[in-house]
């Protein structure tokens, strides 16, 4: 009985305090919504970032997981929640291409881009057996050989990867589709594939072929960026080889619904620039091999706005786009 | 010698002992709330690893997550709420039992089954993980498409009345697996304009659905009366654990051994061999009739099989760094962190550390059993709560468990939704175990074959081409037609016998 009385004191100071408050923002827990699963890189990202922040911010962060329908699930439920502050998520890459599916209307007009918080280029992997050394000596192949000779696979049907390769492949003055697009579950599931000798092309970020990469089953031929990698020194870029200028990178970035008062937001974007410079964040993307990328409110959300219009136009020329 | 002398030191540490004793009791205590998953034990753990060292760091969330496995068969078992897609395999089986009054020799038996199962996956991963990984990485899309139809058809097998009873199950499964947009053309099926039916039917509310709401409904029509569990049976639970390893060893081995070679498989994992694993039991069983009627040989089999695919994924994890299931995707990352990097190099360059972590391994499955024992003799009690107090709380927990999955009010409505399913379904005499099997394995089933007809522009014989899919193409036609063959030419010398 003490106990209960304890408590009700308690929530009732604390319900004082709160109403005295009531001006200064965050005075109740945030929750931070990942729209992809638990146990993913998304999820990391976001659990560490939430950790940071919720040092800064003196309340507690809870993530929630609402994954589903290809990040669309999670997307909606971070834009249809109130522009209080107390709602914020994860929004990834997949916002620049979902609308242009026709899966969703939403876009990333729909949110206040807080942070961009980490970037990775797309890259060109093959198969060791396959007995490619250079990107050149692919793409030459891939010319030379009828449309739908070569597969490549490393993510869902008008995923990143899928845009990415049909990017490359209109660089250098091809159809989009030439080179068939066979859709996965993921980089992963299309590395394994193509180590068993399913597809030829794994056009994911390099980072997610490292294993494979030092065990010397995959040959990273090019990195999709304008810089070499620091991670993958060797390793050229498109433009250095073939003279691509396609560049694309996947980003993860803090996001908020469209519509946060000023001051909130001010304040989130400080917090999450803290937990980006902290050193439990920096060390834990270096040791994942996740690219860093910083860039807050409005130049975060040029990025974005870039992506957008070049995904649409690669998008409806590959035939991905919703008419 | 010195290397695993050196591993031991690095195991054997009161702090790192400390460590896995929390670890256990954690990932019992999530395991045994039903909705709670493995999976989401592990990522709970992640953050906390950050601060520890690789050792530590590995046996916390191995040590959880075997546990949690376990401890998702003690709400199946008494209460008919199934952990896992694999632990539904058998779960008709031991809530059968706990209806007999026997859940100890039920839940008994899916402990020390699942410590033998993994005690035998992790000599397997010590021994053989290079050759095995090897092999594993010859599977494409073609070879686990024939794996999945072999999957499916246990489902026929299974089903304890007709064949053609299991095959109305298993397409409800199948059906509620095409809904929302995670298909492989990424195009919303069956979704009426609805953001959260994108996210399609989700296994777990739809299993905690079938399983445990069905049985709530019907608890409240049929007034079933209380079951009274026995005070006690005689025997300690290690004791009729002993007497199952003497009736049944063959059936023990074959579980483990074909639980960590399909493990092993990035693309297959625990919930495929506990299905094919009692399929096969109650195949070469002396007593097939008894199966689903609180029968142990298939828990024997199936459990040994589940925890031996869970130590079996670990393969292409620690060789090559690929994932085969969700938890070893979630280990990989924390291994990058902790700077051992997976692939074959580690085993060259930091030997020590990959002892150790199979060290932790085996630790994590014998540990199992004091911490089991506790949990069987505390859950137990349970069963003497009366059923008209038992049953709101189940429902409690069923609506926990299915918004917990996604934090999402929709969760419960799905489980809402399959538990009235559920019930028309076991009123009208049509099983339920094969409509999940159908719901988990469906996307795969849909995923591999069209990949492959990609891959194949079009072209059916390619399922064929290569050899360990046309070695399982021709095995799984076989399953189908000998059958119908033998009928057949019974049929027809029956009617010469006849004229």
């Amino acid at each position: 009985m003490k106990f209960i009385k304890t408590i009700a004191a308690v929530g009732g100071l604390m319900a004082m305090t709160g109403a005295a408050w009531a001006q200064e923002y965050p005075e109740r827990p945030i929750q931070m919504i990942v729209p992809w699963g638990a146990g993913g890189g998304t999820d990391a990202v976001g659990r560490l970032l939430g950790a940071e922040i919720q040092k800064e911010l003196g309340v507690p962060v809870n993530v929630v997981n609402r994954t589903g329908g290809s990040g669309v699930v999670g997307h909606s439920a971070i834009a249809n929640a109130d522009p209080d502050g107390y709602t914020i998520g994860i929004m990834t890459i997949e916002i620049d291409m979902m609308h242009w599916q026709g899966l969703t209307d939403l876009t990333y007009e729909d949110f206040d881009v807080l942070a961009i918080v980490n970037s990775d280029p797309g890259g060109v992997m093959v198969s060791a057996d396959a007995g490619y050394d250079s990107v050149e000596a692919l793409l030459e192949k891939i010319k030379s050989e009828p449309a739908g000779t070569f597969k490549a696979s490393g993510t869902g049907q008008g995923g990143i990867w899928h845009v990415g390769l049909a990017g490359w492949l209109l660089s250098e003055g091809l159809a989009p589709d030439h080179v068939t697009f066979v859709p996965s579950q993921g980089a992963a599931p299309g590395l394994t594939d193509m180590v068993a000798g399913g597809v030829d092309i794994v056009p994911s970020s390099l980072a997610e072929g490292r294993s494979m990469i030092d065990a010397k089953r995959v040959v990273p031929l090019a990195t999709m960026s304008a810089d070499r990698q620091d991670a993958f020194p060797d390793v050229p870029t498109l433009a250095e080889s073939t003279g691509s200028d396609w560049n694309v990178a996947v980003w993860r970035s803090v996001a908020a619904p469209a519509g946060l008062p000023e001051d909130v937001k001010v304040k989130l974007m400080d917090a999450i620039e803290t937990a980006y410079h902290s050193d439990a964040y920096q060390d834990f993307m270096k040791d994942r091999g996740f690219g860093l990328r910083w860039a807050k409110g409005d130049d975060a959300t040029s990025i974005v706005a870039a992506d957008d219009a070049v995904f649409g136009d690669v998008m409806t020329k590959a035939g991905l786009a919703a008419e | 010698m010195s290397i695993v002398i050196e591993a031991a030191n690095l195991v054997f540490q009161p702090y790192v002992l400390l460590v896995i004793f929390g670890a256990a009791a954690f990932g019992m205590f999530v395991g045994a709330i039903p909705g709670l998953t493995a999976t989401m034990a592990t990522a709970l753990l992640v953050p906390v690893t950050f601060f520890m060292d690789p050792v530590p760091a590995i046996a916390t969330i191995v040590t959880a997550t075997a546990m949690a496995i376990f401890a998702g068969d003690i709400p199946g078992t008494l209460l008919r709420m199934p952990g896992t897609p694999a632990s539904a395999a058998y779960v008709q089986d031991a809530y059968a039992m706990t209806r007999q009054g026997r859940p100890e020799a039920a839940l008994g038996a899916s402990l020390v089954f699942s410590s033998i199962g993994g005690i035998f996956g992790t000599l397997v991963l010590i021994s053989a993980s290079p050759v095995l990984a090897e092999i594993a990485l010859k599977f494409s899309s073609f070879e686990y498409f024939w794996l999945v139809v072999l999957g499916l058809s246990c489902a026929v097998f299974i089903s304890p009345g007709s064949p053609a009873r299991g095959l109305i199950a298993l397409f409800i499964g199948l059906f509620a697996a095409t809904v929302g947009l995670d298909n492989p053309a990424a195009v919303p099926r069956y979704t009426f304009g609805s953001v959260e039916m994108m996210g399609g039917v989700q296994f777990i509310p739809a299993m905690i659905g079938l399983f445990a709401v069905s049985e709530v409904i019907r608890a409240f029509i049929k007034r079933a009366s209380d079951v009274r569990p026995p005070s006690t049976s005689g025997k300690s639970i290690f004791r009729q654990q002993a007497t199952n390893l003497v009736t049944y060893p063959v059936q023990a081995l074959r579980g483990s051994v074909l639980g960590t070679a399909i493990g092993a498989l990035p693309g297959a994992g625990a919930d495929i061999a506990a299905w094919i694993s009692y399929a096969i039991s109650k195949k070469f069983s002396k007593t097939p009739e008894k199966f689903g009627k609180g029968h142990v040989e298939g828990l024997v089999e199936a459990g040994a099989s589940n925890n031996g695919a869970m130590s079996g994924a670990w393969i292409p994890a620690l060789v090559f760094g690929i994932p085969g299931d969700s938890i070893t995707a979630i280990v990989i990352g924390v291994l990058y962190i902790k700077g051992i990097n997976p692939g074959p190099m580690v085993f060259i360059t930091q030997p020590e550390m990959i002892y150790a972590v199979f060290i932790v391994f085996l630790l994590a499955n014998v540990i199992m059993l004091p911490l089991g024992w506790i949990a069987i003799k505390g859950a137990r009690h349970v069963l003497s709560i009366p059923q008209k107090v038992l049953m709101p709380v189940i429902l409690m927990f069923c609506m926990v468990g299915s918004f917990a999955i996604n934090n999402s009010v929709f969760g419960i409505g799905l489980m809402l939704f399959f538990g009235v399913i559920g019930f028309l379904m076991e009123e009208n005499d049509i099983p339920i175990a094969p409509a999940i099997l159908g719901l988990v394995l469906g996307p795969m089933l849909e995923q591999n074959f069209v990949t492959s007809m990609i891959k194949s522009d079009g072209s059916f014989l390619a399922f064929f081409e290569r050899p360990i899919a046309a070695g399982l193409g021709l095995f799984s036609i076989a399953i189908w037609t000998i059958p119908l063959v033998l009928w057949l030419l019974h049929r027809r010398s029956a009617r010469q016998s006849l004229t």
